[in-house]
C-alpha cells in the first residue's frame, strides 16, 4: 500500500499494527507524535494496548520494564534528555534480557539546548547492552520498527531493540512509503510467549534481584553472547522480512562500494545525501562507495573490514562528538575493525552535522576530495576533524 | 545540487501562517498523483511570528537528498515584510520565479528583490482569504499560486486530489471544504505572472 508519511506517522502507524500489550508514553521533541498518533488508535479503539501516560521518561521505560517482566509486549518513543534521563533503566532493561522495543527520534543533548538531530543521544547509549538499529528514511524506520520484535523477542537473543531515525530530517518530513498490510505484519510478528515471566503460577519469577559476585560476571558474559548472537538473527529476520516486502537489508548497506577506492562510513539519512553526490562523482569518474551503518549494537566489525579490505582512503563521518579527544564513536569501532586486515586503507574522522548543521552534497564532495588528495600523496593530514562549523571571523 | 527531473520549492512564512502545513499538504497531494515526494519544514524554537522555512521536492524518481534546499526553482513568501528581513531570492534558481504575497503588481516588487531579475509573480491572498474564508489564512491561495505557476500538477488533478485531501483532513468540520476549493479556484484565476 503506496501513501506519503512523516516518520513519526511510519512509526506510530507500525505500532498500531503490530498491537502492542503495552505503551509507555511520555513527550519530547521529535519523537512527541509518536505516543500522540498512537494515542489516537487508542482512542478511536483501533488498538486495545494498554497506553500508560507517566511523568517522566524514567517511569515510561520503567512501565515497560515491568510489563515486559509480566510476559507483555511494550513499547515506548523518546528523544534526547528523554532517553538521558532513562539510562539507568535501559541497562536493567536489558541486563533483565527483557526484549522491549523503543523507537529513539535522535536529537541532540543538552547544553546548549537544542531540539534538532545528532546522535549523541543514542551514542551515549550505545553501551547499555540494547540492539540499535538505524533508519535512513521513513520506510527503514517504518520497517526496522516491524524487525525488532522478531529480532529481540528471539529465545536466543532476549534483547531489547532501539530503533533510531533521524529527528526532523526523518521524524518530521513527509515522504512516499510502502506499508504492508496488517495481516502480513501481525503474522510476521507472531504471539509473544516467552516461557518465563513475573506471574507464571506454575514458575514464578523473580525478576532484577539483587546479583552477587558469584553470579554477576556469568549473567554478563551470556548478555555478551546474545549480543554477538544477534548479528545472525538480524539477517535471518531481514530474510523473512524481504519475503513479506520485496526489501532487502543487511548489517550495513554498500552503496557502489564493488570497485570504490575512496569511501564513507556514516549513519543515517546523510547517507541519502551522500548518495547522490557518489552519483555525481561517478560520473566524473571517481571511484566513491559508501557503507551506511544500519546495525550499530551489534557492531558489524568483521563484516565491515571485508567491505573496506580494498579500499584506498576512507572517511568515517560522525554525527556525534564524543569528546574523547580521539575521535568519534563510528570512528572508534571502525578503526578497531580495520586494525586486523593486513593491509588497511587510510583512515580519517569528520566529526559533522551537530545539532541539526546541515548536511549539503557539496559537503560530501568536499570530503572526497580531501580523500583523493590522501590517495594522491599519501599525506593524510589531520585524523580527526570537524566539518561545517564556522570559523570566528564568520561568526563576527 | 538537484538533478534537473527535482523540482524544489522552498516556502518563507512566519509561524502561525500555515506554512507547513502547505508545504505538507502539496507533498501530500503531489504523492496521491504517483509523484515522489519530500515536504518538511525548518525546525527551531517555534514562536508566533517567527520567520520560518518550509521545503518540498517533486520528482519522478525518489530523491534521496535530505539536506535543505539552496537552490531552488521556486520560492513562496507568504508573509511580504520578510522582504526586508530575509534574503528570499538567494540561490533561486535563474529560470525560475517568486510568488509574494502582496497587493502590488510583480512590477513593483522588483526593487524589494535585491536585485533579483528573473520572474515574478504575485497574488493578493490575504484579500482572497479575507473575502472568501472570512479570515486571513494565506496559506492556501499560495499553495494554489505556486501549482499553478509550477505546473508541477495539472491544476485539474490537484483540485480534485487535493479535495480528497481536504475530506480527510477536515472530516471533523466539513463545512471548511467548500470554501477552501473555492479560495483555490480563485486564487489560480487571480495569480499575476510578472
Amino acid at each position: 500500500m503506496s501513501s506519503c508519511l512523516s516518520g513519526n506517522e511510519a512509526v506510530a502507524y507500525a505500532i498500531k499494527q503490530i498491537n502492542p500489550d503495552v505503551m509507555g508514553a511520555f513527550p519530547i521533541t521529535p519523537s512527541t507524535e509518536i505516543p500522540e498518533y498512537f494515542a489516537d488508535y487508542v482512542a478511536s479503539g483501533e488498538v486495545n494496548t494498554e497506553y500508560v501516560t507517566v511523568e517522566s521518561e524514567h517511569s515510561s521505560m520503567s512501565v515497560c520494564i515491568a510489563a515486559q517482566a509480566a510476559g507483555a509486549r511494550s513499547v515506548s518513543a523518546t528523544s534526547s534528555c528523554g532517553l538521558a534521563l532513562m539510562y539507568e533503566l535501559l541497562y536493567i532493561a536489558a541486563s533483565c534480557r527483557l526484549p522491549i522495543t523503543l523507537a529513539c527520534v535522535n536529537r541532540t543533548l543538552s547544553g546548549p539546548i537544542n531540539i534538532n538531530n545528532d546522535y549523541s543521544d543514542s551514542m551515549g547509549a550505545r553501551d547499555t547492552g540494547w540492539i540499535q538499529i538505524y533508519a535512513e528514511n521513513n520506510q527503514e524506520a517504518y520497517d526496522n520498527f516491524l524487525m525488532a520484535m522478531p529480532i529481540g523477542e528471539s529465545p536466543g537473543i532476549r534483547l531489547p531493540v532501539m530503533t533510531c531515525m533521524d529527528g526532523f530530517i526523518t521524524s518530521h518530513a513527509i515522504e512516499n512509503i510502502e506499508l504492508l498490510e496488517t495481516d502480513a505484519v501481525r503474522r510476521f510478528i507472531g504471539d509473544y510467549n516467552p516461557e518465563n515471566f513475573l506471574l507464571k503460577k506454575e514458575n514464578p519469577l523473580a525478576v532484577g534481584p539483587y546479583d552477587v559476585s558469584a553470579y554477576y560476571m556469568e549473567h554478563k558474559v551470556q548478555e555478551a553472547e546474545a549480543m554477538k548472537a544477534a548479528k545472525a538473527r538480524i539477517l535471518e529476520v531481514a530474510a523473512e522480512f524481504e519475503k513479506i516486502s520485496g526489501r532487502y537489508y543487511g548489517l550495513f548497506e554498500e552503496y557502489r562500494m564493488e570497485d570504490a577506492e575512496l569511501a564513507l562510513v556514516l549513519i543515517g539519512s546523510s547517507a541519502g545525501t551522500a548518495k547522490a553526490a557518489i552519483d555525481r562523482l561517478r560520473e566524473e569518474g571517481v571511484k566513491a562507495g559508501l557503507v551506511k551503518i544500519r546495525v550499530f549494537r551489534p557492531f558489524p566489525g568483521e563484516e565491515l573490514a571485508r567491505a573496506l579490505a580494498n579500499t584506498r582512503v576512507v572517511a568515517v563521518m560522525d554525527k556525534s562528538e564524543g569528546f574523547s579527544a580521539n575521535g568519534g564513536p563510528l570512528f572508534a569501532e571502525t578503526r578497531s575493525a580495520l586494525y586486523d586486515l593486513k593491509e588497511r586503507p587510510y583512515l580519517i574522522d569528520i566529526v559533522y552535522g551537530l545539532g541539526g548543521r546541515d548536511l549539503k552534497t557539496e559537503d560530501i564532495e568536499k570530503v572526497f576530495s580531501r580523500l583523493a588528495d590522501i590517495a594522491l600523496t599519501g599525506e593524510i593530514g589531520p585524523i580527526y576533524t570537524h566539518m561545517g562549523q564556522r570559523s570566528k571571523e564568520e561568526i563576527e | 545540487m538537484a538533478t534537473k527531473d527535482v523540482v524544489e520549492i522552498r516556502w518563507h512564512g512566519r509561524g502561525g501562517q500555515g506554512a507547513k502545513m502547505a508545504c505538507l499538504l502539496l507533498a501530500d497531494v503531489a504523492g496521491l498523483e504517483g509523484k515522489f515526494v519530500q515536504g518538511f519544514p525548518e525546525y527551531g524554537p517555534e514562536r508566533m511570528g517567527a520567520p520560518i522555512t518550509a521545503y518540498n521536492r517533486i520528482s519522478e524518481k525518489r530523491c534521496t537528498i535530505h539536506s535543505n534546499i539552496y537552490n531552488p526553482d521556486y520560492v513562496v513568501v507568504i508573509d511580504e515584510s520578510l522582504l526586508d528581513s530575509v534574503d528570499v531570492t538567494g540561490g533561486l534558481k535563474e529560470g525560475g520565479a517568486i510568488i509574494i504575497n502582496t497587493p502590488s503588481s510583480p512590477q513593483e516588487m522588483y526593487p524589494r528583490l535585491r536585485g533579483w531579475t528573473g520572474k515574478v509573480c504575485t497574488i493578493d491572498a490575504r484579500r482572497i482569504s479575507e473575502e472568501i474564508l472570512g479570515r486571513n489564512f494565506p496559506n492556501t491561495p499560495m499553495l494554489a499560486a505556486v501549482v499553478k505557476v509550477s505546473g508541477v500538477l495539472e491544476t485539474e488533478s490537484f483540485l480534485a486530489d487535493i479535495e480528497e485531501s481536504f475530506k480527510h483532513k477536515f472530516a471533523a468540520k466539513p463545512q471548511v471544504i467548500e470554501g477552501n476549493m473555492a479560495t483555490l479556484k480563485k486564487s489560480m484565476e487571480e495569480v499575476q505572472v510578472g
